[in-house]
């Protein structure tokens, strides 16, 4: 086929703003599908509840202490989250290991009290419909800390190797970060509904 | 941007091969991330399951050509049944779809690959995982014997003893996966790897037809997900959700499974009108009629089918009120396809055909479609009915139904793209004088198949049934049911055969065989690996057809490393320039150790946790930046 030249794209950047990056819109795409696995989760502690109005079989409200300071420690690491964020918006590479550092001990702190919350709710999965919900939910907000987690760990250790500075592992630390504010934001409905439905 | 780019030269090109080409050996193949050896083995590998899925049905047929008979065991009958269902849905027509969009979108839509190529190789492994899962089972005497749509309380702890069901969900959880991962790549390259200049408006509309086709995959299979996780959790861990002994509800199951399989169905359906409405033009000489109303239709469908899914469960006892608005919204959807029909009618009206276009084997296949899926269509809006449904509930009026609008709405359109663009595939044509032939078979074969199962249906046989007394009066269409299968079979054998030899010794192909106006064409057939030396510009919706002299394009991506460009969402023009991956042999390796610990939850929720640690490991690797390419 005959061809003629009329653009020449050499001058292009090489490195795009956040939303001009295919890695952007992967990560967008992650949301909406784990986004509706959640919504759809919570349908089904609704649903389940709304059959039957004594499906808790006895079980008590949650305890709040350790639910509590799951929520606390995850919004409180939406500040050094922010701050990765734009440190790696800047390539600043002294910063952005500090940031996975810090995102490192935010991410563990809450798996680790997690572990205490699903004993707060005094009820085993398989207890009751009530109980298979309740695990169910948070076991896969929990699935959502761990691997965030893991991906902060890996980032954070190629950080500190030769591959860190370089633009493209300043994106992926961007998009690391964008997606830990769907891991927090998604948490406070279920959050709402785990301990709020219960105590009405 | 400089005066007058060059060209690329021969030296330039042959860069850019070695750039681009798989590494050649074993290893190579497995590593390969190009979108068009990707596409071609999900093809490939879809049309084997479509085979074993049609060997299981002549199986059931030759079983109920006569009452009463002893060939097959009522319980290898069920496990038939359901790998048939479960295969064509599951393995066949969704991954055979999504396949066509994985190998044609970066053709047609102007770029050198798929966006994430590696996450496109490992969704293949992770399917072809999936569907030797369970035909394997089948092969043991281990196959589901549930239905597609296993159903509790059959399907669960109760009465659904051994591994049966388990292997059903967890083969779910395989093909979900590998859908869920091309949906990614397909949303990230329509949206950023256009070629300059080609806005929204200007795109095909098989690109449409798969961007909404790919946004309903990422709303509806994690519902999917979720019930059939629930389930394997019933069976194995104890958890009540389908239990309603204690609190859980079997109906919950068929909720969760219909908000997925019922847009499932428009899955299948929204690929094929995207197919019909690129094709169309190419033989009526002329471009498609209503574009607009067209995209507007796909973008409608998409919507309105998140909102039938309870018509699934008419016979359930749901509130009055429900089943009105479900009657309502499943006859609103008729709406869209609806348009979609008469602007195809309006574009065969205005048509501006050369001789004998409009009697090639592609278009034979879409005239079929037309006639066998409008049928499809009104016995749809007669069951949505609810007073009609509760008497032809799981009967063969149901089963003539389903496969009227998934074998005429999406296969026979499928088939017709087959032909035409196996050109771009192979480089050479498929014969069009076989492809009467098969035409004539498969549409003949299929409505003297599925056209008296109405009747069976009315006459009150039951779907699902191994076998049925003399009495009842329904032997000799059944006998007529299962001669005409044959012709059907015929049809798909010839197919077969005419696919065989044309790969051999088809007539040379040539770049653009029809004279069509959409991208794929612009480039040689089989295209290089990396597509286009140059990317075309474009200024209209058919840039072939502008008859402005050559072809204009964009020179300066690079052409010694694999690069392509990135264009802006609503204009497509350019904005950076990004490395494409590289091969990898990790999606292999992960893949492997994420079906190492999806059936080893089939028997043990310690497979979760200690696969989780190959699985892990592979990500990471697949992720670890290992050549100076992987740094830039």
């Amino acid at each position: 086929m005959q061809r003629r030249a009329v653009l020449d794209l050499s001058r292009l950047p090489e490195d795009a703003p956040s939303s001009g990056s295919l890695t952007w819109w992967g990560t967008l795409a992650f949301m909406l599908i784990e986004g509706t696995g959640f919504a759809l989760a919570v349908a089904v502690y609704l649903y389940l509840g709304s059959l039957d109005p004594g499906w808790r079989q006895g079980a008590p409200p949650p305890a709040w202490g350790p639910g509590l300071g799951v929520t606390l420690l995850l919004l409180a690491s939406l500040v050094p989250n922010l701050l990765l964020m734009r440190w790696a918006r800047a390539g600043d590479l002294k910063r952005t290991r500090l940031g996975l550092l810090l995102m490192a001990g935010f991410g563990t702190a809450p798996l680790l009290l997690r572990i205490f919350e699903f004993a707060a709710f005094g009820v085993s999965w398989d207890d009751s419909a009530y109980g298979s919900a309740v695990w169910l939910l948070l076991g896969l907000h929990t699935t959502h800390i761990l691997t965030d987690l893991v991906e902060t760990y890996v980032l954070c250790f190629l950080f500190f190797t030769r591959h860190g500075d370089h633009p493209r592992r300043y994106g992926d630390v961007q998009d690391g970060a964008l997606y830990w504010y769907f891991v927090v934001l998604t948490w406070l409905p279920i959050f709402g509904c785990l301990y709020g439905l219960p105590r009405l | 941007m400089s005066a007058q780019p060059a060209l690329p030269t021969a030296a330039e090109e042959a860069a850019l091969a070695r750039a681009w080409s798989r590494r050649p050996g074993f290893w190579g193949a497995l590593a390969a991330v190009d979108h068009k050896v990707i596409g071609r083995r999900y093809i490939a590998t879809a049309f084997v399951f479509l085979l074993l899925g049609g060997l299981a049905a002549l199986a059931m047929r030759w079983q109920l050509a006569t009452p009463e008979a002893r060939w097959l065991t009522p319980d290898l009958y069920n496990q038939l049944f359901t790998t048939h269902g479960t295969s064509m849905m599951f393995l066949f027509a969704v991954p055979v779809m999504e396949a066509m969009g994985v190998y044609l979108l970066p053709l047609m839509l102007g770029t050198r690959n798929i966006a994430f190529p590696r996450l496109n190789a490992f969704s293949y492994w992770i399917y072809l995982a999936g569907g030797l899962l369970l035909w394997g089972s089948l092969l043991i005497d281990m196959a589901p014997d549930v239905g597609w749509f296993a159903y509790v309380p059959l399907a669960g702890p109760q009465y659904g003893a051994g591994k049966r069901a388990d292997i059903w969900a967890q083969m779910v959880t395989f093909t979900e996966l590998a859908a869920l991962a091309v949906a990614i790549s397909i949303v990230a390259t329509v949206f950023k790897q256009r070629a300059p200049g080609m806005a929204l408006d200007r795109m095909p509309l098989f690109a449409w037809a798969m961007l909404v086709t790919a946004f309903a995959i990422i709303l509806a299979m994690p519902a999917v997900m979720i019930g059939s996780t629930a389930m394997i959790l019933d069976r194995l861990v104890g958890t009540h959700f389908y239990n309603p002994a204690e609190g859980g509800d079997v109906l919950l199951w068929q909720h969760l499974f219909w908000f997925f399989g019922h847009p499932e169905v428009y899955i299948i359906f929204l690929p094929a009108v995207g197919m019909i409405s690129t094709m169309l033009p190419t033989f009526c000489r002329r471009p498609v009629f209503g574009y607009l109303p067209l995209v507007l239709a796909l973008v409608g469908t998409g919507i309105l089918a998140f909102g039938l899914w309870v018509h699934h469960m008419f016979t359930t006892g749901l509130p009055r009120l429900g089943e009105s608005f479900f009657t309502a919204s499943s006859m609103a959807i008729a709406v869209p396809s609806g348009l979609q029909i008469f602007c195809w009618l309006a574009t065969l009206w205005r048509a501006e055909p050369r001789p004998g276009d409009l009697t090639r084997t592609p278009m034979l296949f879409i005239i079929g479609f037309f006639a066998t899926f409008i049928l499809g269509g009104m016995t749809g809006v007669m069951v949505a009915a609810v007073p009609l449904d509760t008497q032809l509930h799981d009967s063969y009026f149901v089963v003539a139904h389903f496969h009227y609008v998934l074998v005429g709405g999406a296969v026979f359109p499928l088939i017709g793209a087959l032909y035409y663009w196996f050109p771009k595939f192979t480089g050479r044509r498929l014969s069009e004088a076989r492809g009467r032939w098969v035409a004539g078979l498969l549409i003949l074969g299929f409505n003297l198949t599925f056209f008296p199962m109405h009747w069976l249906g009315l006459a009150g046989m039951p779907r699902r049934v191994y076998t049925y007394p003399p009495e009842m009066g329904w032997a000799g269409v059944n006998l007529f049911v299962s001669a005409s299968a044959l012709l059907l079979a015929a049809g798909f054998l010839l197919l077969l055969v005419d696919v065989a030899l044309s790969l051999r010794r088809g007539a040379p192909a040539g770049d653009n065989p029809w004279d069509a106006g959409t991208l794929e064409w612009a480039t040689s057939s089989p295209p290089p690996p990396y597509n286009f030396a140059a990317l075309p510009v474009v200024r209209t919706a058919a840039p072939l057809w502008d008859g402005n002299g050559p072809l204009p394009v964009a020179t300066g991506l690079a052409t010694d490393r694999r690069e392509v460009l990135l264009t802006t969402v609503l204009a497509a023009s350019p904005e950076t320039r990004e490395p494409s991956p590289e091969d990898s042999i990790w999606p292999f390796w992960a893949a492997l150790a994420t079906t190492a610990l999806l059936i080893g939850s089939i028997f043990t929720p310690w497979a979760v946790v200690w696969g989780a640690i190959p699985t892990t490991a592979a990500l990471v690797a697949w992720f670890w930046p290992k050549t100076a390419e992987e740094d830039r």
